[in-house]
């Protein structure tokens, strides 16, 4: 198991050094900075922020800066929203990501499966057919649409929600539906499917012809076996929504870190592109790294000192 | 079995019916929020579509801090609802015969949110350090400050005494500055943000301006709380000298950037105000805005010119018939109607109304007739240019803009009246921003959109920029005798002469050399609520809401 452990996370520290140099030179290798506007400051005033922000020295030096300053945790300051530094621009705007972001993936798995085992249970039923329906259109209406349509349905015509804002509990209903829908979707046709298959399984109906009672069926062997693929979904999942809600932020206007990832590159902040660039990194490759683990505690197929890495 | 899947149906149903319950059940006690009534507290509510980079008024160059600014921090004087120069901190100011002496005396009983003096040390403390070359960063609008005696020269590290810089506080309430060139416009000067004093406490924290505890303003609100990226709350500050005047208790910014939202919101009754100048109404609502609420649909010209420049250093544009010929045969009126829809004007010279003239505004004065609109006239102008330039074929040519919109079907409408009306074929091209910037000042276009407004309320904030390279001239355009004229108006004190000279170099931007193609002159396009008055929109189209109040 420790082998196991420490060989994945090898694998992301390397991973991470890749991401943090490429993203660095494409970065550089874009036209602009970040003092550049429709009036532009004097050549004196352009050559002295250029100075004081490094930016005049060649790209490679500044690299090796950079990975020095980082190595020693230290992520600079916002070249654009003046004297923030990265490391709080990022720690203020994660919470309300993190939040939305973690009450979609509860409410998507809740619904989700319970979507899916509805759909399973009434098989070719009125019941499965409209499940399926709903998950079609789940997955194929985009976010940004769905969003935009709930805020003129439910907060513009019947006046029950706000339309944008991220202060009381009932400003999280909108924005959580419009990020879940996808997921929902999603986890209720993976849940239907592998339900179906485990429930025409013959260990099931094995434990039917024994007269065992309906709850311990589906509970003990039913769900249980018919969730697993749901738990490798979620991994990556909660990863895409906690760092995906980009367009979501925009249109609600929740002050998240999605948010500041577009502004960022809009304005040329490269330290700020840099730092949600690793933040973000960090944050999938340790999904990843989670999802791997769970799966391997989960599955005793698979095997922890076995060639897999390989 | 029958029965235990009812009862799995039921709960999810429970469940779901349940959620929109609570929805509903708890927004009754909300109140203000969704209801569609006024609010019933004076409190204004209005979007910012970008967060404000900075609330340091030494640093600020944007609308969104702007606005924020304004309404936390005041000037020796502020802006009157015409956009007058009335006392702000100053109580009074003499100014030497020749124009370049200016004394202010400050009131006694302009205070900082903390209760401190405002004293005239407060101002010479921020504008010298606004100036100082080792400040960093180093703030782009120093330049604001360079009509002050030797303020360049400091800036610039070619001097390095700053009490050679001509401001001086003579004592606590004695302000004494003294000027390059006499600059008829200087107390204008004194309501820009760059101008503004600063508490001295910003000497040992370089963070103030991150947080509302450390902002400590002047104006008639302070900062009561930030949440980064979402919103900002502006409380009113009872320190303030003229705090009788004003009746807003909080203002309430919202940060999103989507105007479907925030139109979306306005509707809703979360907003009393949305549109310009720091948010947006999406253009192709306006129509049914137009419809639905005619009297809260605000239109205002405001002073910023939308126009094409062509680079005339490579061809075809470096024929002047050619640029005359495409500037000649577009229709503008059928833009501003169909494609803006928000009360444009069709321009047809380079300063947009609202500017002061002599004695009235300079648009009114010197009348923008330099060419007209004339399909024929522009044939022959395009076959006596492709003559002169041995042309059989016009070069391919590209028209570039930068992602967005209005500048897309703008630009998509000209080509086609280009292709209709000359017979050319244009090429429309949209680049992201930062990489059309860096196109267009490296003069690697033929056409592209550019927009200017003003900094300050004369004409000069429109002509010294086109200069023999000068920083924001993308257009290649050199011209002795235009920049001989600038320089004379720079150095004059002569008004009426001032005027006169900067008329003749507008006519050689566009009557002769038609280096840029004026399109429109903006217009400030916003709603605003029938409770909210006493809400001011300057001739730049600033917003001033420091004095207004729900009825």
């Amino acid at each position: 198991m420790l082998r196991y452990v420490a060989s994945k996370f090898f694998y992301m520290l390397v991973s991470l050094f890749i991401l943090i140099s490429a993203t660095f030179f494409l970065m550089k290798a874009i036209p602009g900075d970040p003092f550049m506007g429709e009036k532009k400051p004097s050549p004196e005033i352009l050559a002295r922020l250029m100075e004081q922000y490094d930016l005049d020295k060649p790209v490679f030096q500044q690299y090796t800066k950079y990975l020095g300053n980082i190595a020693q945790g230290d992520f600079g300051l916002s070249m654009k929203q003046q004297n923030q530094s990265v490391t709080d621009i990022i720690t203020d705007t994660f919470g309300p990501s993190l939040r939305l972001g973690l009450i979609a993936i509860v409410v998507a798995v809740i619904v989700g499966v319970l979507l899916g085992m509805l759909a399973a249970l009434y098989h070719r039923r009125l019941i499965d057919s409209a499940a399926m329906i709903l998950s079609v259109l789940g997955i194929a209406v985009p976010s940004f649409v769905l969003a935009s349509l709930l805020q003129y349905v439910l907060a513009e015509k019947a006046g029950i929600f706000n339309v944008m804002g991220f202060d009381s509990p009932l400003d999280y209903v909108l924005p959580v539906m419009a990020l879940s829908a996808q997921p929902i979707a999603f986890i209720a046709r993976l849940t239907r499917s592998s339900m179906l298959e485990v429930l025409h399984s013959d260990y099931i109906k094995t434990a039917k012809a024994k007269g065992l009672n309906w709850m311990a069926i589906m509970f003990r062997h039913v769900i249980r076996n018919g969730i697993l693929p749901v738990v490798t979904y979620v991994g990556p999942m909660t990863a895409n929504i906690i760092t995906g809600s980009v367009v979501i932020e925009q249109i609600f206007g929740i002050g998240g870190i999605g948010k500041q990832f577009v502004d960022s590159i809009t304005n040329r902040d490269y330290t700020v592109i840099m730092g949600i660039t690793i933040f973000y990194g960090i944050l999938l490759m340790l999904a990843r790294f989670m999802t791997d683990i769970a799966y391997a505690v989960v599955d005793p197929r698979i095997k922890l000192d076995g060639g897999k890495e390989g | 079995m029958k029965k235990h899947k009812s009862l799995l149906l039921l709960m999810t149903l429970i469940l779901a019916i349940g959620t929109a319950l609570a929805g509903c059940g708890s927004n009754n006690n909300e109140g203000a929020g969704s209801s569609g009534n006024k609010p019933k507290e004076q409190v204004f509510r209005m979007n910012l579509a970008s967060e404000p980079p900075t609330l340091d008024p030494g640093q600020a160059q944007d609308n969104n801090s702007n606005t924020i600014i304004n309404a936390v921090f005041e000037g020796l004087t502020r802006k009157g609802p015409d956009g007058e120069e009335v006392p702000g901190v100053a109580e009074k100011w003499d100014i030497s015969e020749d124009g370049l002496k200016y004394v202010f005396t400050l009131r006694n009983d302009a205070r900082w949110s903390n209760g401190d003096p405002v004293t005239a040390k407060d101002f010479e403390f921020a504008w010298k350090r606004v100036l100082d070359p080792g400040f960093a960063p180093a703030p782009p609008y120093a330049y604001q400050l360079y009509y002050i005696k030797n303020a360049e020269a400091y800036n610039l590290g070619e001097l390095d005494d700053p009490d050679q810089v001509g401001v001086k506080a003579v004592d606590d309430h004695t302000l004494e500055v003294t000027l390059e060139n006499p600059t008829p416009y200087f107390l204008s000067l004194m309501s820009f943000q760059t101008y503004y004093p600063l508490h001295s406490s910003v000497k040992d924290n370089d963070k103030w301006a991150t947080k509302a505890e450390t902002i400590i303003g002047n104006g008639p609100f302070k900062i009561a709380s930030m949440t980064k990226g979402q919103k900002i709350e502006l409380a009113k500050n009872d320190q303030y000298w003229d705090h009788q005047s004003i009746k807003l208790e909080k203002v309430h910014m919202s940060i999103v950037n989507s105007s479907a939202t925030e139109l979306s919101s306005y509707r809703n009754d979360e907003l009393d105000y949305a549109g310009h100048p720091v948010g947006n109404i999406p253009t192709d609502q306006l129509a049914a805005v137009k419809k639905q609420m005619p009297d809260e649909l605000n239109i205002k010209g405001i002073s910023s010119t939308y126009f094409y420049i062509f680079n005339t250093t490579q061809e075809p544009f470096d024929n002047v018939n050619i640029r005359k010929a495409f500037s000649m045969a577009i229709d503008r009126q059928a833009i501003v109607d169909k494609i803006t829809q928000g009360g444009q004007i069709p321009a047809f010279g380079f300063v947009p109304p609202g500017i002061k003239g002599e004695k009235d505004e300079f648009r009114k004065e010197v009348p923008d007739k330099y060419f007209e609109e004339n399909i024929d006239e522009a044939k022959k102008l395009l076959d006596q240019g492709m003559k002169e330039k041995g042309y059989t074929t016009l070069p391919a040519v590209t028209l570039i803009h930068n992602s967005d919109d209005n500048h897309k079907k703008i630009a998509l409408a000209i080509a086609d009246m280009w292709k209709n009306n000359l017979g050319v074929q244009v090429q429309v091209q949209n680049q992201e921003w930062g990489v059309f910037l860096k196109n267009r000042s490296a003069l690697n276009y033929q056409v592209a959109r550019s927009g200017w407004g003003a900094d300050y309320n004369d004409p000069m904030t429109y002509i010294d920029m086109w200069t023999s390279g000068g920083g924001n001239n993308d257009t290649g355009f050199k011209n002795e005798e235009y920049d001989k004229l600038v320089k004379d108006a720079y150095a004059t004190d002569d008004n009426a002469k001032r005027m006169e000279l900067m008329a003749q170099a507008e006519k050689i931007l566009v009557e002769d050399n038609q280096v840029v193609m004026p399109i429109y002159y903006y217009s400030n396009v916003s709603l605003i609520k029938p409770w909210m008055k006493g809400i001011n929109i300057d001739f730049k189209g600033d917003l001033d809401f420091s004095r207004a109040y729900v009825e």
